[in-house]
């Protein structure tokens, strides 16, 4: 039909008007589609295949029968496992996520304005630009479980200690450590925002507030700097709560899957292990989904909180 | 007061308690107040300990074994060498896919992904932002919902689909679900409404077509943008570890993480300095990318809120 439109309409007018919003419109389709088709064929579509899939019991091998809600009912009320992950994930998102996410501001603050910014930058940023799988290497050798390990060797020679921590098997240090792990890995992509958010803030306000009374560089930032950058605070903050919920190769990598006791055991490491493992895709569908709601509902609570 | 000091040599550094510090490089001086020196401080204390596990990993691909192994442990590495990166090389785990294999495949993977990302965003983005796309607002907003939740969410519709279309155990398995990605999309949008329209309504009056106002407009202005993603997308595809873990089942297919793994579940002692080597090797090449895009990606940051 918008061929027909194009062709319909004598070539003089094209060049005297705009390009008829027909063509535009095609090319825009055309443009669009391949990012749009590839978008839904792996991200649209898969999150509601993954609620289909959730109410059925399918395996891979038998025929999928339709179960209800049964899945949800098993992950509530009967898997103990399932309930240690939401907790540990919980744990883990609430802690490393807003230390995280505060940690990178500060640093774009503090460092708006300062020489050797990006210097500085890198130093900060690298860490969030490696591979967890490759520095767990670093993090084993820092918590090594015997005396080699430098925090053992370093706690033990000061006294503080008289045997080595076995901080990657010990169940009460597997979740604490993790967590410094993924705080000193994320603070990547937020600060970057953060900064280029703090050179947006035009400095033409804080001269205003300066002589409308604003003395503390803290007041400044309560009242000019926050609000102004809201919308990447905003950005921030939707990195952020899906970097943390999505937690899995730092531990793995750390501690090993299973965790003892399942101490370090996290959505995505259940996720995994009934989807991969077990090959029970009905049951882990119904996990994804449910991380899925977990980190939609607190994304769009955000979204409300730093509206415009 | 300042005047009365000579610092016209090159790189000096002058610490003064009242003035503060200068340090001049040739013609280039810099001074910071004395005020800030405390913020310095506070700064390079904090740069230090978030850069310390990195810098280990540089120190540590070029200890000899024996300073690898010694008790009690050292940071530093005293007789430097590049032996362990001959260990590497040599050292091939169970089967014998050798080293450099995995490299290769991690840098294809990345190299293809990233390209088909960058072009496949740039191309939505403009059409969102400066054509005359149907339901935009309703199809942004989904993009944004998408950035919302971890990948894994997605994982197992797409293993069936990957299964479904014959992929499993190809590399297409880690390049084709990773191309159409919200947070790139976003990205690449924000950093398009930018474009002056003017600047497409002057090549539309020259008679200029879409696809070469693409190419020779869009495309170019895009460039810090498209730079941001080559890091973005780079450094995900790189250091990505549920993909393979999922997709890839022969060695020879695997990427850099899974084999950093199975050399570290090997765990055997003469195997730490090919691990240390393998550390470095898989480390580097995000950090040396970051570093040369760094004044591109922090000016696509600028236009990165969500309003």
């Amino acid at each position: 039909m918008a061929a027909n439109q194009i062709a319909g309409k004598p070539p003089i007018r094209r060049s005297l008007r705009r390009i008829p919003m027909s063509s535009n419109r095609k090319t825009a389709i055309i443009f669009f589609a391949p990012f749009f088709i590839l978008f839904c064929i792996f991200i649209v579509g898969p999150v509601v295949q993954s609620i289909i899939i959730s109410l059925t019991n399918y395996d891979l091998i038998q025929e999928a029968k339709f179960v209800g809600l049964n899945n949800y009912k098993l992950l509530f009320m009967d898997d103990e496992i399932f309930m240690i992950a939401l907790k540990n994930t919980l744990v883990f998102a609430c802690i490393a996520g807003p230390a995280g996410y505060l940690a990178s501001f500060i640093m774009a603050w503090v460092l708006d304005g300062l020489k050797f910014r990006t210097l500085f930058a890198l130093a900060f940023y690298a860490p969030s630009i490696t591979s967890g799988v490759a520095m767990s290497v670093v993090w084993l050798y820092f918590f090594s479980p015997d005396r080699y390990g430098l925090i053992n060797n370093f706690l033990i020679n000061s006294g503080i200690i008289s045997s080595p921590i076995l901080w990657n098997q010990d169940p009460t240090t597997i979740l604490p450590v993790s967590i410094l792990i993924q705080i000193w890995m994320s603070m990547g992509t937020g600060f970057l925002v953060f900064m280029a958010g703090l050179k947006n803030v035009q400095k033409e306000l804080y001269e205003a507030a300066a002589i409308d009374g604003l003395k503390s560089r803290f007041q400044e930032l309560y009242y000019i700097t926050l609000p102004q950058m809201k919308p990447q605070l905003l950005f921030g903050a939707i990195n952020t709560i899906a970097g943390s919920f999505g937690v899995f190769d730092i531990i793995v990598s750390f501690a090993g899957m299973p965790t003892p006791n399942y101490a370090g055991h996290t959505i995505v490491a259940h996720l995994y292990d009934y989807a991969f493992i077990k090959f029970e895709m009905g049951y882990a569908s119904a996990i994804a989904v449910v991380l899925f709601v977990m980190t939609f509902v607190i994304g769009r609570f955000f979204m409300w909180l730093l509206r415009d | 007061m300042r005047d009365g000091i000579d610092y016209r040599q090159k790189g000096i550094i002058l610490i003064m308690v009242k003035t503060g510090i200068h340090i001049r490089f040739g013609r280039k001086q810099i001074t910071i107040s004395s005020k800030r020196v405390w913020l310095y401080m506070f700064v390079l204390i904090l740069v230090t300990f978030t850069a310390m596990p990195l810098v280990y990993v540089v120190v540590t691909a070029f200890k000899p074994l024996d300073e690898l192994l010694r008790f009690p442990p050292r940071f530093f590495v005293e007789r430097p060498t590049t032996r362990n990166f001959g260990d590497l090389v040599l050292a091939v785990g169970s089967s014998s896919v050798p080293f450099l294999r995995y490299f290769l495949n991690s840098v294809y993977v990345a190299v293809v992904t990233v390209f088909l990302t960058v072009i496949v965003s740039a191309l939505g983005a403009y059409a969102m932002t400066k054509l005359d796309l149907p339901f935009r607002s309703a199809l942004f907003s989904l993009i944004i919902a998408a950035m919302m939740f971890p990948s894994q969410v997605t994982q197992i519709p797409n293993y069936l689909t990957v299964n479904g279309l014959g992929l499993v155990n190809t590399t297409w398995a880690l390049i084709i679900p990773k191309i159409a990605v919200a947070f790139n999309f976003f990205l690449m949008k924000q950093f398009c409404e930018q474009l002056p329209n003017a600047l497409l309504e002057a090549a539309r009056i020259d008679g200029a077509g879409e696809s070469r106002i693409f190419r020779s407009i869009v495309f170019p202005f895009l460039k810090p943008a498209w730079a941001s993603l080559i890091v973005f997308s780079f450094v995900s595809n790189w250091n990505d570890y549920f993909g393979p873990l999922v997709y890839i089942t022969s060695q020879a297919k695997k990427t850099l993480p899974l084999a950093i793994q199975s050399i570290a579940e090997g765990g055997s002692i003469a195997r730490a300095g090919a691990m240390a080597a393998a550390t470095f090797l898989m480390t580097m090449p995000t950090v040396i990318i970051y570093t040369v895009m760094q004044r591109r990606v922090i000016e696509t940051m600028a236009h990165s809120g969500i309003k």
